[in-house]
């Protein structure tokens, strides 16, 4: 594999993993509290619902939008994504922004689950209802960087596979450990995917704008795939120096 | 009609997110790129270097608009 297309997979597998955890808390917490087996028969019914979503909009974006746009429009898409979670990461790091906590978040879901009553029926449709609805939304962010990732670097198979690992990897680990997962520094994590998704972002975005020239053919970056590393030392250069103004600036504030 | 709607406003929440600026700051820096394509102002290298710089530089004013210090009303 070259180095671009490992960028790929890796790009994809930390940011599915990302999501994949906030998915696992939801299921963990259903499982847990309500039992196991409405929470996994709602997960399997969102995985099998996302399954049919990502063929439709693969077969939908494929077939109807021209290759030219395609680099362009799915560029925008990734870069305005990737923006809005670096964005996020430098306001938690710099104290702006509350931090994502996973063990609050699986208190919180065990409560409402605890809360809940109970139905007659053989399915418990509290814990199937919010873990279709936990994987379902959080399965979509997946399919949607493997989609993104996959169309732009022309290797679906690729950024499919960094999804799938994990897939498989967090639910394991959280099977293993039997708790949230609330030792894994999802803020971190957070903000190298906030690193990444803007720096492909960028790249395929920029590159999409020669669908605008006679020809329509893409603009090449200086370098071409090395490019992505200088940007994406650009944007750790600028999202730190954010993070220490904003840090101080916050020191000073607290001072007075 | 409703489901419609729900659909536009699940999409809008997931790409767009919180913070409109963003996205708004991302189309006006491939604008001016389109600008200075349809002119002929550089090269591909030269374009995709501004693009580059025009979207970082974009970013940041979003930025700096979140995070500006609030001015006192009570004074």
């Amino acid at each position: 594999m070259t180095a671009a297309v490992w960028g790929v997979v890796i790009a994809a597998f930390v940011a599915s993993f990302v999501e994949m955890v906030e998915a696992t808390t939801i299921v963990m917490a259903m499982g847990f509290t309500r039992g196991w087996r409405s929470a996994l028969i709602g997960s399997a019914a969102a995985v099998g619902a996302l399954a049919v979503v990502t063929v439709a909009a693969g077969y939908a974006i494929a077939t109807w939008l021209p290759e030219s746009v395609l680099q362009l429009v799915v560029g925008c898409l990734l870069l305005i994504f990737g923006l809005q979670w670096l964005r996020k990461a430098i306001l938690r790091a710099s104290g702006r922004k509350a931090v994502h906590d996973e063990d609050a978040i699986y208190q919180k879901e065990v409560a409402a689950a605890q809360a809940a009553g109970t139905g007659a029926g053989g399915l418990d449709m509290f814990a199937f209802m919010v873990s279709f609805k936990g994987v379902f939304l959080e399965g979509t962010e997946v399919v949607f960087i493997v989609i993104t990732f996959g169309l732009n670097a022309h290797n679906v198979p690729a950024a499919a596979l960094g999804a799938l690992g994990a897939i498989i990897i967090v639910p394991a680990i959280g099977l293993a450990v039997k708790r949230p997962l609330s030792m894994i520094n999802e803020n971190l994590l957070k903000y190298v995917v906030g690193l990444l998704l803007a720096s492909f972002g960028t790249y395929w975005a920029v590159a999409g704008v020669g669908v605008f020239r006679a020809g329509h053919q893409v603009l090449s970056w200086p370098g071409h795939d090395l490019a992505i590393l200088v940007l994406l030392a650009a944007w750790f250069a600028l999202s730190r120096v954010f993070i220490a103004a904003l840090r101080d600036r916050e020191k000073a504030t607290v001072a007075a | 009609m409703k489901y419609v709607k729900a659909f536009g406003q699940f999409w809008y929440d997931f790409v767009i997110g919180d913070d409109p600026k963003i996205a708004v700051a991302v189309v006006i820096a491939l604008a001016v790129l389109v600008g200075a394509l349809s002119i002929g102002l550089f090269g591909d290298a030269g374009l995709a270097v501004l693009g580059g710089v025009l979207i970082v530089a974009a970013f940041t004013v979003t930025l700096l608009v979140d995070t500006r210090p609030r001015v006192n009303r009570d004074r």
